[in-house]
């Protein structure tokens, strides 16, 4: 298979790429069809992560790499605030949650850095074509309810194991959800264990890519929608019966209704990550937050998922309300929630997270234990001080 | 022959490499490998060993030092019901064979196992028990045996320049 578009990171990237592409003795097959993106080890606390991001710049340097966004944010936000994900394009990204992008209508799959290195080195992969199951969300949500809860269910519902399977998201819901929301459907289908997820373009789609700099054609609409006959399953789901869900250490899959974890004391709250830390993600944690203070044993952690989402949030004054509430900022990158920079946890320490897994360990010690929720419920957690029920904050 | 080491379902990339240790060299990263689901793994595990574990193995981040982690131990090969599928491909591209694998119920901890790839015949010395495996598919085979991805591109492109170029 041709790759339209090959992503990847200051950890999985150049440091990786080019000791191998020295001794393949090439360079990249199409510079202009390649983006870096440092997130991982942003910005250097030491010696070694500042080594590999001068590694990571001089690559794109020697390299000519076409795209280069360093200490922009997290790469998954950062790509379609640049309109590079387009529907029908296929794009390797080396990183797990590159299904994000699957909202955008292209086929988008993570990959390991030797797999990534061959593709930088010849534009070509292998794939196994998956089936593709489609989830129908019909109606509007329980206002203090978003797409982070649909995931979270999800994982419950269908498991954490879709290998061979393509998630695509439909129904009247995902229609009427932005483009923010629908990237956290896609992203979580990495949890699910799918090959990727999608969503077919519609005028919301087409719109944000033209107002990102990206060109798209009209004609996406008609092109690159699912024939009817294509999925090997198909399931609806009504959003209005969704409560807000709660996944316990520490398997996503672990995930319930909020109600059911009510009481369970937090030390941490952590608003991050590509998934958790988009403008609409803040945007919610503030609509609880708006007047009210963070509990004072309890530390809220903020770390905006790109600089473009820091920019927008001073503007509609999102970061205000957080900072009166008590919030901490942290840099835009992918931080915490991959065990990296700030914010880590101490043996038996507690922390609701906006992040999308909670394996042991992830976020700090292997004794520590992380929670996953919307930003609705991480915020009234830091209020509360324990996990309650974010409707009753609204 | 090496011997098995036995785990659960859902073995995680965090726990096979966490990421507060990604900026370690790929040989003291693997002496953690595991370590959180079980410390004497590391340090107990020798070359030609197997690890046997349950479904989709290697599921979360993209992360190839999980897979480097288990081929620095010298890890023979890792038989499982199903993999994740990131894992998978890191795994096979590293040389690390990874099986399909559905008797983990009868396979214990310490167990002696012989393996040939080629025909997907697994025997457990220790019970007297002989397994048939699906053998990798022939695409993925060769991968195995050119030692890696990297390995079988550098012939390719080896191959692929005029005679008489460096590079």
């Amino acid at each position: 298979m041709k790759v339209d578009l090959a992503m990847a990171h200051d950890s999985s990237g150049p440091r990786r790429w080019r000791p191998r592409l020295e001794e393949l003795g090439v360079g990249l097959w199409d510079p202009s069809r390649v983006v870096i993106v440092s997130d991982h080890y942003v910005p250097a606390v030491d010696a070694a992560s500042a080594a590999i991001l001068k590694e990571t710049r001089d690559f794109v340097r020697d390299y000519r790499v076409g795209r280069f966004f360093d200490m922009r944010g997290i790469s998954h936000v950062v790509m379609p605030e640049h309109g590079l994900l387009k529907p029908g394009m296929l794009v390797a990204g080396g990183d797990s949650h590159s299904p994000n992008g699957g909202a955008f209508g292209c086929f988008i799959q993570g990959f390991g850095a030797t797999d990534m290195t061959a593709i930088a080195a010849t534009g070509e992969t292998w794939l196994d074509v998956p089936e593709t199951i489609r989830l129908d969300w019909d109606g509007a949500f329980a206002d203090g309810v978003s797409a982070k809860d649909v995931m979270l269910f999800l994982c419950r519902e269908i498991g954490v194991e879709n290998g061979g399977r393509v998630i695509e998201f439909g129904g009247s819901t995902v229609a009427a959800m932005s483009m923010a929301e629908r990237m956290t459907l896609c992203n979580m289908c990495a949890e699910l264990g799918a090959d990727t997820g999608i969503i077919a373009p519609d005028r919301s789609t087409l719109e944000h890519i033209r107002a990102h700099g990206g060109e798209v054609g009209d004609e996406a609409l008609v092109v690159w929608r699912s024939d009817e006959n294509a999925f090997s399953a198909r399931e609806a789901f009504l959003s209005a019966a969704l409560a807000p869900q709660v996944a316990a250490p520490h398997s996503p899959a672990n995930s319930s209704e909020v109600g059911d974890f009510k009481g369970r004391r937090v030390d941490q709250v952590y608003v991050g990550a590509c998934v958790g830390a988009k403008h609409d993600d803040l945007a919610m944690a503030a609509r609880i937050l708006k007047g009210r203070k963070v509990a004072p044993d309890v530390r809220l952690l903020v770390a905006p998922a790109s600089a473009t989402t820091t920019e927008q949030a001073a503007k509609s004054g999102v970061l205000a309300t957080l900072a009166e509430a008590g919030a901490v900022f942290l840099p835009s990158g992918c931080g915490a929630c991959a065990g990296m920079g700030h914010g880590l946890l101490a043996e038996g320490e507690v922390c609701i997270s906006t992040t999308n897994r909670n394996f042991r360990g992830r976020m700090g010690h292997k004794d520590s234990g992380v929670y996953l929720a919307s930003p609705y419920t991480a915020a009234a957690a830091a209020v509360a001080g324990e996990i309650v029920d974010p409707r009753d904050f609204l | 022959m090496g011997r098995a080491f036995v785990f659960g379902d859902n073995i995680d990339t965090d726990v096979l490499a966490p990421g507060y240790l990604m900026k370690l060299p790929p040989a003291e990263l693997a002496r953690r490998c595991l370590e959180a689901v079980d410390p004497s793994f590391a340090k107990t595990v020798n070359p030609g060993d197997f690890v046997v574990a349950g479904r989709n193995f290697g599921m979360g981040s993209s992360r190839e030092q999980a897979a480097v982690s288990l081929r620095e131990l010298g890890v023979k090969a890792v038989l499982a019901p199903s993999f994740a599928r990131i894992f998978f491909r890191n795994a096979i591209n590293l040389g690390l064979p990874a099986l399909v694998f559905e008797g983990r119920g009868t396979v214990a901890a310490g167990d002696e196992l012989n393996l040939d790839l080629a025909s997907g015949r697994l025997t457990n010395q220790t019970r007297g028990e002989t397994y048939q495996l699906k053998p990798l598919p022939p695409n993925l085979m060769a991968i195995i045996e050119a030692g890696g991805l990297m390995p079988m591109l550098k012939r390719r492109f080896a191959a692929s320049r005029p005679p008489g170029a460096s590079g």
